[in-house]
């Protein structure tokens, strides 16, 4: 909601373009550890890091967001709630007025765990799932993960907890059930939030087949619309606002303006979809900490200026889709002031043909769980067949029979 | 939107957050998880002030906004109200 009392004051979107002074949320992945593979992970979560954050390093940061007055932070991983600190983290960020809305697959959303969540009102939870069905989510996110996500909202419910959010990545394979999604929401009396495939971490392996196709997008825009302000969307379909009507938001790209990434090793990157060190600002663990990360990097400051070149800056529709999502670009291997693969208007779609066999950039960190296991040694696993000649034997070959 | 009851006393939602900005202000309700801009400094005077005032007029007159400008200022206040992010001061 935006409140005004003049006619014509400036627009926000040009006021955050510039950045503010501190970020009006974070996202914080607590840890790459995670319990599942989802083939789509922006983080290429799995294996957690042995330079992980300190849980009195976590509290630091929260010191300082406190100080900077950062409303709340979006906590992911890796599934955090793995972290056996975690709860302790929660807690001390909203006694430090630093409120959490914390996205798991429900692994630890227990019907006690349900409770507690339930009589705190500054604690958010995002329960991903991927499919309306188990047999398009289980595709996506794993055998079994279909079950542990319901029982988890059934334990929500239970407990009483209303307005909890189901988090929902559209894809080629579940863009045809949005109101399957909905009335799973409505079920649970939970709200459904809808975000964007993107080509970050292994999301860029399984893009070109899950994002969804120009047709779903359009659907996708439609029913957006017609939903309105029920359906949350992090913002992040801004660049399908070219379409015409801007949907409800920002409708800009906040990275490094309004928003930023911190990763389970202190990093800070401009936006939770670009983990690469293009994007890499600086670590919360430096002289200064996270403040001056976000105040003084020479990266942010960069991206704080309004982007006046470019093809997209001469096209009718920059003023309402701004050029498209910055990660998206970047891992499709498109200049930055160009398009977004998949702008409406099918110039993205014209980049990426034009860009031909180039290979996008890669992520440097990737903590996937190893998908190839060691092959096992097996030395002297042969019982013995005789007694040992004896203890005090010196030969080397003393038993042995060719 | 009609403005709010200007006569009556109002205050700040005991669980919305004031963060001040070069443009105004940022205001996030930690109950209903919704944020809001402030694109106005002297709004941001005003929204402070309620709570002390007797009334939002004399909120508005004490943060110098000009008799004239009231309903405006009514209407902009309408709009928090409707969002929960002020609330009617119970005497109590």
């Amino acid at each position: 909601m935006t409140v005004q009392t003049q006619a014509r004051p400036g627009r926000l979107v040009d006021l955050f373009e510039r950045g503010l002074d501190a970020p009006i949320c974070l996202t914080w992945e607590l840890t790459y550890a995670c319990n599942l593979s989802c083939v789509h992970c922006l983080s290429s979560s799995g294996r957690r890091d042995p330079r992980e954050l300190t849980t009195a390093e976590c509290k630091a940061v929260i010191d300082e967001l406190e100080r900077m007055q950062v409303f709340y932070v979006n906590i992911g991983g890796g599934e955090p709630t793995v972290r056996s600190d975690f709860w302790e983290l929660v807690d001390y960020a909203t006694a430090h007025k630093v409120g959490v809305k914390f996205s798991t697959n429900g692994v630890k959303i227990t019907p006690e765990v349900a409770r507690r969540l339930a009589t705190s009102d500054y604690v958010d939870v995002q329960i991903s799932l991927d499919g309306a069905t188990e047999a398009v989510n289980d595709a996506v996110r794993g055998p079994g993960s279909f079950a542990t996500a319901t029982r988890a909202m059934e334990n929500l419910r239970d407990a009483g907890f209303t307005g909890f959010k189901i988090s929902v990545v559209v894809t080629r394979e579940n863009a045809g059930q949005l109101d399957a999604f909905k009335a799973i929401a409505d079920a649970y009396g939970a709200q459904l939030r809808l975000t964007r495939l993107r080509p970050s971490g292994r999301g860029a392996d399984v893009w070109d087949e899950l994002h969804p196709t120009a047709a779903q997008q359009r659907q996708l825009y439609d029913w957006l619309v017609a939903n309105g302000e029920q359906v949350l969307t992090g913002d992040s379909f801004f660049h399908l606002s070219a379409y015409g009507d801007s949907l409800p938001g920002l409708n800009l790209c906040g990275a490094g303006r309004v928003v930023c990434l911190i990763d389970p090793v202190g990093e800070v990157y401009a936006c939770p979809f670009a983990i690469h060190e293009n994007f890499l600002a600086g670590n919360v663990r430096s002289p200064g900490g996270f403040t001056s990360v976000w105040r003084e990097s020479e990266l942010f400051a960069d991206l704080r200026h309004p982007q006046t070149g470019g093809a997209c800056t001469k096209c009718q529709h920059f003023d309402s889709c701004r050029g498209g999502c910055m990660a998206a670009k970047f891992f499709t291997g498109l200049p930055l002031d160009g398009p977004d693969p998949e702008c409406v208007q099918g110039y993205g779609a014209d980049a990426l043909l034009a860009r031909g066999e180039v290979r996008p950039p890669k992520p440097a960190v990737d903590h996937s769980h190893r998908k190839t296991r060691a092959v096992p040694v097996s030395i002297g696993l042969s019982p013995p067949t005789h007694a040992p000649v004896s203890a005090c034997e010196e030969s080397p070959l003393a038993g042995f029979r060719p | 939107m009609a403005g709010i009851d200007l006569d009556r006393p109002w205050r700040l939602h005991p669980q919305v957050a004031v963060r001040p900005e070069p443009f105004g202000a940022l205001l996030y309700h930690f109950g209903t998880r919704r944020l809001s801009f402030l694109k106005d400094r002297t709004l941001l005077d005003v929204v402070n002030r309620l709570d002390t005032e007797p009334s939002a007029r004399a909120a508005c007159l004490e943060a110098g906004v000009a008799p004239a400008d009231l309903p405006r200022f009514g209407r902009a206040l309408a709009t928090l109200a409707h969002g929960d992010m002020v609330i009617e001061r119970t005497s109590s």
